[in-house]
């Protein structure tokens, strides 16, 4: 039905705490030639661009006018998705698949070093009327949200605190990862409260950082010289804007975009046709709940099969071997990205130390955080 | 080059435009999408994906807008996706909507476009300062009056256009908006050009009877593919070409009298459309007017006039509503005669070339045959062209 897309470049700059030695725009720069360089092409030859931002957090209204120049796409087709890199993910795989476009490229970018009072940028997020004047820290809908979940589900807290040891951990073999940290359970546990049950090492930190990844549709493919991902399936949705209309314990949207992306990938099993997964950890209990709105764990199981080793590097579905944004660091729009990097990483073969072994489908998801309950789920494959 | 999975055009809706709206964002994308769902004669329902457009969230003074206007679009539990080119929003909601259904995954879109200016206080204007670079230009206290004032004095010394010339767009527009039930409080009217040029200079040259005023409102379309479409009584409108562009940022290093991206744009929707004679083959335009002098800039930069003809083709009486062998440019009103709530505001231009097409756009309707028209907008730093060309 549709003609194939496939991810054929990736460039990126590592994730960093803080970069005062560069720009916003010299961090897409150094992605972008890298992307290129990996796809073999130069920028002339790409037929549209997208950028994922949002303009609060770039301190400039129309943040899409900063972008064409260091991207190499001047007088090109180029806009913004406002929404996570997965969703402007699935803007490139529609207007490919339109075929008048033949080469696509899409970049997100994080200067999250720049923003003074994070809170308060998050705080406009919420609806003017209703809740924003209580005046309350935005941090509180992932408190309550965190309650509701392993209330409803019986996950725990101490499964919530194994997800940051482990993905910290994991982060050690990731040159990218911005947070990477020996932690046990415990020092996770006894980590100051943010918004009970939600303590501040279950949230991940910002981290600054660029990824642009080149697309093409499979009869463009002698163009370029890049190993080929196929984007197998991809989904997009949203839940309720309004935090007093959602079901807090379920990630309704996470479950909707994975019903699209599987319908289009033709996967019926995610449990067994889905070999490693990328799954967002902005928030500790976040990956359990995605995991379970993902069909890759049973309702009120994530927690168990953690412990389990399951999603372990070398259980049977690896999760966040990255280390997630947990490990990487949170980059806004980036993220969503971040994760299908890592899954084209792991796929081409090219992840390094922390590559797995015999991997052909990979699932990454991702949410674009508080207090949203909006995000993308993408299913890669090389066949 | 055609593209394979034909989009239609299947209904349009507008809200009032106005200012100081009491409705917040939600409210007025609701009205916009049900007005539009209800002129398709659709029920949200029947949608499968939902597309929104606003320009800078400085003005709802929302984070994360998209998200905050999701329920009132139409969109919840829906696959939705928020789309942004600065003022050039409105029509590329269409374009977005486009690839959504031409790509083969969808047969239904609802695209809504919103807009509420008036909460920035004390005036937009200030927003518009956070439009600058911020360390070249920002701090110099800049707004959008001043950036145009030095694009038209480009544009008027360039080709030696007085003053009464770019008075008259205004005129032209201004009457024609009298006819549109969006049209904003005070903002149409029938002025002699002597009051026009009378008007307060607001930066040299820009005078105010010559910028589109500040505005609320919201607009939505409803995009089918062609197998939907043939299962509704009306036959459609179709899209037959869209084109987007977006130049550099640095605008001082640009020669501001000639909208490049936009003749980029443009030439890109032509050759989707099989368009090779644009002055022929387009019988309708609504080129994006926020200023005067904009709609003759874009009508060069569409290519429906050569560069620096437009000037004599408005004395001519080319642009007009009621031309019988001319391009009738803006019958709607455009933004000098409707508002200017951004994005809603190319919505409403791409309403209007859909309500030409239909026959349905009742005082407004041009007088010659039209078979194919363009609806077109631009923004971010004079930067970006988007271009919708739609025909019967």
């Amino acid at each position: 039905m549709f003609e194939r897309v496939a991810i054929v470049g990736a460039g990126y700059t590592p994730f960093r705490p803080v970069t005062p030695e560069v720009s916003f725009r010299e961090l897409i720069f150094e992605a972008a030639v890298k992307a290129y360089e990996d796809a073999g092409i130069r920028p002339n030859d790409v037929s549209t661009f997208v950028s994922v931002t949002e303009d609060y957090v770039e301190g400039t209204a129309i943040a899409d006018e900063y972008v064409p120049d260091q991207l190499g796409a001047v007088l090109k087709p180029v806009h913004t998705v406002t929404s996570d890199g997965i969703t402007g993910l699935a803007s490139l795989v529609m207007q490919l698949e339109t075929e008048q476009l033949d080469v696509a490229v899409i970049e997100g970018h994080s200067k999250a070093s720049n923003i003074d009072y994070p809170a308060h940028i998050e705080a406009f997020a919420l609806d003017p009327i209703f809740a924003r004047p209580l005046g309350f820290h935005p941090r509180f809908v992932a408190g309550l949200e965190m309650r509701a979940f392993l209330e409803e589900t019986g996950n725990t807290e101490e499964q919530a605190a194994m997800v940051v040891a482990k993905n910290r951990r994991a982060a050690l073999f990731n040159p990218l990862a911005a947070y990477p940290a020996k932690l046990t359970v415990d020092d996770v546990m006894a980590s100051p409260p943010e918004a009970e049950p939600l303590k501040r090492g279950d949230a991940a930190s910002l981290a600054d950082g660029a990824i642009v990844l080149v697309l093409a549709r499979e009869s463009q493919l002698s163009r370029v010289k890049g190993r080929p991902v196929f984007v197998r399936g991809i989904g997009w949705s949203q839940d309720s804007p309004n935090i007093e209309e959602r079901d807090f314990y379920r990630a309704a949207y996470a479950q909707q975009a994975a019903e699209q992306a599987y319908r289009m990938a033709g996967i019926g099993e995610p449990g067994s046709e889905i070999d490693f997964a990328e799954v967002d950890d902005t928030f500790s209990y976040k990956q359990l709940q995605h995991l379970e709105a993902l069909g890759l764990a049973l309702p009120g199981e994530a927690g168990q099969m953690l412990e389990r080793g399951v999603f372990d590097a070398s259980g049977r579905l690896p999760v966040n071997v990255s280390g997630g944004n947990l490990g990487c660091g949170a980059a806004h729009d980036a993220s969503g990205l971040r994760s299908v990097l890592e899954v084209v990483l792991q796929l081409r073969g090219t992840a390094g130390e922390r590559q797995l072994p015999n991997v052909k489908t990979g699932l990454a998801q991702s949410w674009r955080g508080l207090p949203t309950a909006t995000g993308g789920v993408a299913v890669l494959g090389v066949e | 080059m055609p593209y394979k999975n034909r989009v239609a055009v299947v209904g349009a809706g507008l809200t009032k435009f106005m200012r100081r709206a009491l409705e917040t964002p939600k409210e007025l994308s609701f009205e916009g999408a049900k007005a539009a769902l209800d002129d398709a004669g659709l029920t949200i329902d029947d949608i499968e994906c939902v597309v929104s457009v606003t320009a800078p969230e400085a003005f709802d003074g929302v984070h994360m807008n998209g998200e905050y206007i999701a329920d009132g679009a139409g969109a919840w539990g829906k696959p939705y996706m928020r789309t942004y080119v600065g003022g050039g929003s409105g029509v590329f909601g269409l374009v977005t909507g486009w690839y959504h259904i031409a790509s083969g995954h969808f047969d239904t879109c609802l695209v809504v476009a919103e807009e509420k200016m008036s909460p920035a206080l004390p005036h937009p204007q200030g927003a518009f300062n956070a439009i600058y670079d911020q360390f070249t230009e920002r701090p110099l206290g800049v707004n959008l009056l001043w950036i145009f004032s030095l694009e038209m004095n480009r544009y008027m010394q360039t080709y030696g256009v007085p003053m009464e010339t770019f008075a008259r767009v205004a005129q032209k527009n201004k009457r024609n908006g009298l006819d549109h039930p969006s049209a904003q409080a005070g903002v149409a009217g029938d002025f002699e050009i002597e009051d026009i040029m009378a008007s307060e200079v607001m930066a040299w040259p820009v005078q105010r009877l010559m910028v589109s005023p500040i505005s609320d409102g919201g607009g939505a379309m409803v995009l089918v593919s062609e197998r939907f479409a043939r299962r509704l009584s009306k036959p459609p409108v179709w899209i037959e070409g869209v084109g987007w562009n977006l130049d550099t940022s640095y605008w001082t290093n640009r020669d501001l009298y000639y909208p490049r991206y936009v003749e980029k744009a443009a030439r890109m929707a032509y050759e989707m459309a099989g368009i090779s004679d644009p002055k022929r083959d387009i019988h309708v335009a609504e080129p994006y007017d926020p200023f005067a002098y904009k709609e003759l800039h874009h009508l060069e930069g569409l290519m429906l006039a050569d560069k620096g003809q437009a000037p004599k083709l408005l004395e001519q009486g080319h642009w007009d509503r009621d031309t019988e062998t001319g391009i009738p440019a803006s019958p709607s009103g455009g933004l000098l005669g409707v508002g200017n709530p951004i994005a809603a505001a190319g919505m409403m231009k791409c309403a209007e070339i859909y309500w030409q097409l239909q026959g349905e756009a009742g005082p407004r309707q041009v007088k010659r045959e039209v078979r194919r028209g363009l609806a077109q907008a631009w923004g971010d730093l004079m930067q970006v062209g988007t271009v919708v060309v739609m025909g019967k």
